[in-house]
């Protein structure tokens, strides 16, 4: 939760990347999207007796004094005891009402009030339009509720995003349908490395595939991915292609090559550098891994002129995607 | 056991944004610098004890959907690193002790 001491917080253009998400909502949720509409308002001349039993009955702490349509003051709890230990139940509310009023625009992000509250140690704050008129109150409740709100709102954008995606394939018809996803791998971006496989283990969720067969290409894609990176000398590109019931992963690359497939083939045997070693690469288990992963697995390659590493995994009959099983995309949802 | 628990009983630091560790729960633990033998053995929910601190040891996580990670022996994770975990809802915890004391002090506490 974006709490008063996050919002105080400066942000800084790098650090806004990395916010989360509701300290964004706290950025680009308005105070009128999430304060309380109908509020009641307390007369200056009714006793305070009165406005006890009101706050009581319609259970909330506070509320505004309004005046000839105007606000003039605030009732709390606080100035409720205030009356209570100086006798004063039976004064008018105009006695004891806090007639300092802090207020908040309904145009303004919540990310303000967060501040507010942390500050000027209110409960409550009233809301006002451009002409100082009052729209409604806002407490930290609301925000609370306004932000969970939005979270669900995002949460079910993603479900639909994951429920549209998932029937790409039942949707379009063809004799053979498939999805085709490229990458270009720049050599020693180590900074992005395992990027393109997280994208593409991504895809592969919202299309609905079982988490352990998105896991299985993710492991495999990165340690080509990572092969790339490392050992070529003008990168190469990742091609996936994606069918009903299988998927085939491609690394394209022109150079160096390898002396010797079988060798680069033995679990522990590795021609990384000592640089990369030290960053915890260069294992010799890649290609390993991606054997283990993956139900074919080919390499071809020519010193001097590159290497083509080919990956393929057959879904299980009750994993495919699309129409030959619509009952497993809809159970995985 | 909790994330909560492993970071009050070895005392580590957390550079990534508070959470509520209460709610995290490891599901078991692996330690390697190597990276691809981390791809091979690391269990989803695991944490990982390393003293690897740059960048990939992110990517590795969120691909395996680990828990957090921790990075022992007074490695440092540089900015861009913790930024990347917050972004990718990784843990990263740090502290001064040895691996090989943070693996006992794990299996001790009951983490398998």
């Amino acid at each position: 939760m974006g709490t008063g001491q996050d919002a105080r917080r400066v942000v800084t253009d790098e650090a806004a990347g990395h916010i989360s998400r509701v300290e964004e909502l706290s950025y680009e949720l308005k105070i009128g999207d999430v304060m309380t509409r109908d509020v009641q308002t307390l007369s200056p001349d009714m006793e305070m007796f009165d406005a006890m039993q009101l706050l009581r009955k319609h259970r909330i702490s506070g509320a505004p004094v309004v005046a000839d349509g105007a606000m003039i003051g605030i009732i709390s709890i606080e100035d409720l005891l205030r009356a209570v230990e100086n006798d004063g139940l039976h004064a008018p509310v105009r006695d004891f009402m806090t007639t300092k009023l802090v207020t908040v625009h309904w145009y303004e992000p919540v990310v303000k009030a967060l501040e507010l509250f942390g500050r000027a140690a209110v409960g409550r704050l009233p809301v006002v339009d451009e002409n100082g008129k009052m729209l409604g109150v806002l407490t930290k409740g609301n925000i609370t509720n306004g932000t969970l709100r939005a979270l669900q709102i995002d949460y079910q954008e993603e479900e639909v995003r994951r429920y549209r995606a998932s029937h790409l394939f039942q949707d379009i018809i063809s004799d053979r349908t498939s999805l085709i996803l490229r990458y270009r791998i720049e050599p020693r971006d180590f900074t992005r490395g395992g990027q393109a496989s997280n994208h593409i283990k991504r895809a592969l969720l919202r299309l609905g595939a079982h988490a352990q067969l998105a896991r299985r290409c993710g492991i495999a894609i990165y340690e080509a991915e990572m092969n790339l990176i490392i050992h070529t000398t003008q990168g190469g590109v990742i091609w996936v292609e994606i069918e009903s019931d299988h998927i085939s992963m491609s690394t394209m690359d022109d150079g160096p090559g390898i002396p010797d497939v079988e060798l680069a083939r033995r679990p522990g045997w590795s021609t990384a550098p000592a640089e990369v070693r030290e960053m915890g690469f260069g294992a010799g288990m890649g290609l390993k891994n991606i054997e283990r992963c993956v139900d074919e697995m080919n390499l071809e390659s020519k010193l001097g002129e590159g290497t083509r590493l080919d990956m393929k995994i057959v879904f299980p009959p009750e994993e495919t995607f699309g129409d030959t099983n619509p009952a497993a995309v809809i159970s995985r949802g | 056991m909790t994330l909560q628990d492993v970071i009050d009983q070895l005392q580590l630091k957390v550079l990534t944004q508070t959470a509520d560790f209460s709610k995290v729960e490891p599901t078991g633990g692996y330690t390697s610098d190597l990276l691809s033998c981390v791809m091979a053995g690391a269990k989803k929910g695991a944490v990982w004890i390393t003293l690897q601190a740059h960048m990939n040891v992110v990517a590795v996580a969120a691909l395996l959907e680990m828990s957090a990670i921790i990075i022992t022996e007074e490695a440092q994770a540089d900015p861009a690193t913790i930024a990347k975990a917050n972004e990718e809802g990784i843990i990263l915890l740090a502290t001064d002790k040895l691996t090989f004391e943070v693996v006992g002090r794990l299996w001790d506490m009951g983490l398998r």
